[in-house]
């Protein structure tokens, strides 16, 4: 398996100097921290249970499904009814976990997120991995990267992309205990850690690192990594950018947008997914309407993605902390 | 009226008068407003009713009561069925039917969980039901609670993949809390069901996905009680009713009409309807 660390010739110092302090640790994937997450949970919470599409091994389901063989629910490759069972499940008050690639979770059974979870507004968990162009190998047809867009379209639908292991973990154990529908996004690739120690993720809430007087990076899953690397390059050329972590896509955290607006002359969205209807769609929409200020999305554009190491797919689709720093540059 | 918690009804004469009621009460509300599906409202009526007042447990003034039995009306469409199901057993005022699709009721075109308690399960999007009984009937299993679980579909319905993903995932988990029923009403909105996306033999399909097949008249108020109560006692497998009905029963003018799945009655038809109801 490729590591994105390994991909990114920028990668010099992955220590934030104005967040709080961060342990030394291996990158990992944030479908990993899931399958741990969910084991803990379920150890504590009777009433969690999980289901799968008979990719249990890669989403790491698995590791709940084999302490908790009576709470695991392998649905075989059938995603629609996956969704359904789960919003039953959910009526008798379990908290349901359903995951399978984001690609199939969102694509595969939307009509049924929307109708028997999202209208219904049943209390159903979607936690999807592979989600991105860093799937890499296997190609477009299991590249989702239009999974938030669909996602984010659904009334009472909240949109979590978790920037690395220690925010998933977090993330997934105020997921357990929100009420109401979900969606979390995960990868597949390793990546390193952004999130300060002693940060909890709170639904809605963005991190601030630093707000930027010249431009500030608005950033979600694995680009809060390149979006810090390109801040980096940028202050060694005299531009003060900042970067935001909203890893909530919704609900939008305006009041920090607004703040960023306010001080920011430039604002770069920067997601590893479609530049339409996702974090950078989200962002426009909010400013324009609130306060208008010229929005650059760093994003695959309008196009599906292809066969290769998530490290050459990043850079072929413009995905890097040089293309960050390039559209900046001729932004500003 | 009443609590139906206990003291079920097992008098034919008193389900067929209930079933009369709600045949009158489907016709009026969808009258009232204009709109709506006639055909397959009244082809279930006869199996919804047996369901909900000969078999099922469940408390009007608390509809979230753990212990009641679930209900999905897997064809959405056939809300007005419910809705006057569930005007007859007190979940609300009768007159509340006359509210149907206008703005602020609670009862919408299809059945919504979120604006009126007592529906489960917010349908209309077809063949999604039977996975979410399943979920239910997983959950209650979970619990060692003694709920069952009932899901009525339509035969066009179950042209969607999704219930046979569903109809697996039953057999797979032996989910035995579960009675589903198919509408088996031959009419689909293009036409007969043969015609359009043929689904025979039907009762070999499901026998073959591991179920417990019943083949009966949907309109035998007799046959309707003896499979329900069959289907208490099959251990380890679901069990499914295919009821044979005529689409519009209980109407003559309405009855096998493919024109009238989506059509709501004029007045008139109304006043003739109904004539015809009482004198049968
Ligand atoms: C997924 C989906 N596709 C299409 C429709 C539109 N639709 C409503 S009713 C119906 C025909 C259903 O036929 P059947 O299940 O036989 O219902 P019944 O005869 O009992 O009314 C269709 C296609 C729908 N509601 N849902
Ligand atoms: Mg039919």
């Amino acid at each position: 398996m490729t590591e994105l660390q390994n991909t990114r010739q920028e990668a010099q110092n992955p220590v934030q100097a104005h967040s709080g302090h961060i342990t030394e640790k291996k990158p990992k994937a944030t479908r990993d921290a899931y399958g741990e997450t969910l084991l803990e949970l379920g150890k504590r919470r009777p009433d969690i249970v999980a289901l799968d599409a008979d990719l249990s091994g890669s989403t790491k389901t698995a590791k709940f499904a084999r302490e908790f063989p009576d709470r695991f629910f392998n649905m075989g490759v059938a995603e629609q009814d996956m969704i359904g069972t789960a919003a039953g499940l959910a009526l008798t008050g379990k908290v349901p976990f359903a995951s399978t690639f984001a690609v199939f979770e969102t694509g595969r059974a939307w009509d049924q997120i929307r109708l028997a979870v999202c209208y219904s507004n049943t209390n159903v968990k979607l936690v999807a991995t592979h989600g991105g162009i860093t799937v890499g190998e296997d190609g477009a047809s299991h590249q989702a990267l239009e999974d938030i867009a669909l996602m984010r379209a659904l009334p009472n639908m909240m949109v979590i992309v978790p920037a690395d292991a220690s925010e998933t973990a977090s993330a997934i154990s105020a997921v357990a205990d929100h009420k109401g529908p979900v969606y979390v996004r995960l990868g597949r690739a390793k990546v390193p850690y952004v999130m300060p120690d002693d940060y909890t993720f709170t639904p809605g809430k963005a991190f601030v690192f630093h707000i930027g007087k010249d431009v500030t990076i608005i950033a979600a899953g694995i680009m809060v990594d390149i979006a810090q690397k390109a801040a980096e390059i940028l202050a060694g050329e005299g531009i003060d950018a900042g970067v935001v972590n909203m890893s909530t896509i919704k609900p939008l955290d305006e009041e920090t947008l607004l703040r960023v607006a306010e001080t920011s002359g430039l604002i770069v969205t920067a997601e590893e997914h479609s530049v339409i209807g996702g974090l950078g769609g989200s962002v426009c929409e909010f400013l324009s309407e609130n306060h208008p200020v010229t929005v650059r999305r760093i994003g695959v554009r309008d196009t599906f993605g292809c066969s290769g190491s998530p490290g050459d797919l990043l850079k072929r689709y413009g995905l890097t902390a040089g293309d960050i720093v390039e559209t900046v540059k001729n932004s500003i | 009226m009443g609590v139906m918690t206990e003291g079920k009804i097992t008098d034919i004469n008193e389900l067929k008068r209930i079933a009369k009621n709600v045949r009158i009460n489907i016709l009026h509300m969808l009258t009232l407003a204009g709109s709506g599906h006639t055909g397959g409202s009244l082809s279930a009526a006869d199996v919804a009713v047996a369901i909900y007042f000969s078999r099922m447990k469940f408390n009007p003034g608390d509809p979230s009561w753990e212990e009641r039995d679930r209900f999905v009306l897997s064809k959405g469409h056939a809300a007005p069925l419910i809705y006057a199901i569930m005007a007859e057993a007190g979940y609300f005022r009768e007159d509340t039917i006359e509210t149907l699709r206008k703005t602020g009721s609670p009862l919408q075109g299809h059945p919504c969980s979120a604006l009126l308690p007592g529906i489960e399960i917010s349908t209309g999007s077809l063949g999604q039901g039977l996975s979410v009984a399943n979920g239910m009937a997983l959950g209650l299993r979970l619990d060692g609670n003694p709920a069952r679980v009932y899901c009525i579909m339509g035969d066009g319905e179950v042209q969607e993949g999704q219930v046979w993903e569903a109809a697996m995932t039953a057999a797979h988990y032996k989910i035995d809390n579960i009675c589903a029923v198919v509408d088996n009403n031959g009419l689909q909105i293009d036409g007969p069901v043969e015609k359009v996306m043929g689904i025979e033999p039907l009762h070999d399909k499901w026998a073959a996905f591991g179920w417990h097949v019943m083949d009966i008249d949907g309109h035998n108020m007799q046959e309707i009680l003896d499979a329900l109560g069959e289907a208490e006692t099959v251990k380890g497998r679901p069990s499914i009713i295919i009821a044979n009905t005529t689409k519009g029963k209980g109407v003559s003018f309405f009855e096998n009409k493919v024109e009238y799945h989506g059509v709501a009655p004029t007045r008139e038809e109304f006043d003739r309807a109904v004539k015809e109801i009482h004198n049968d």
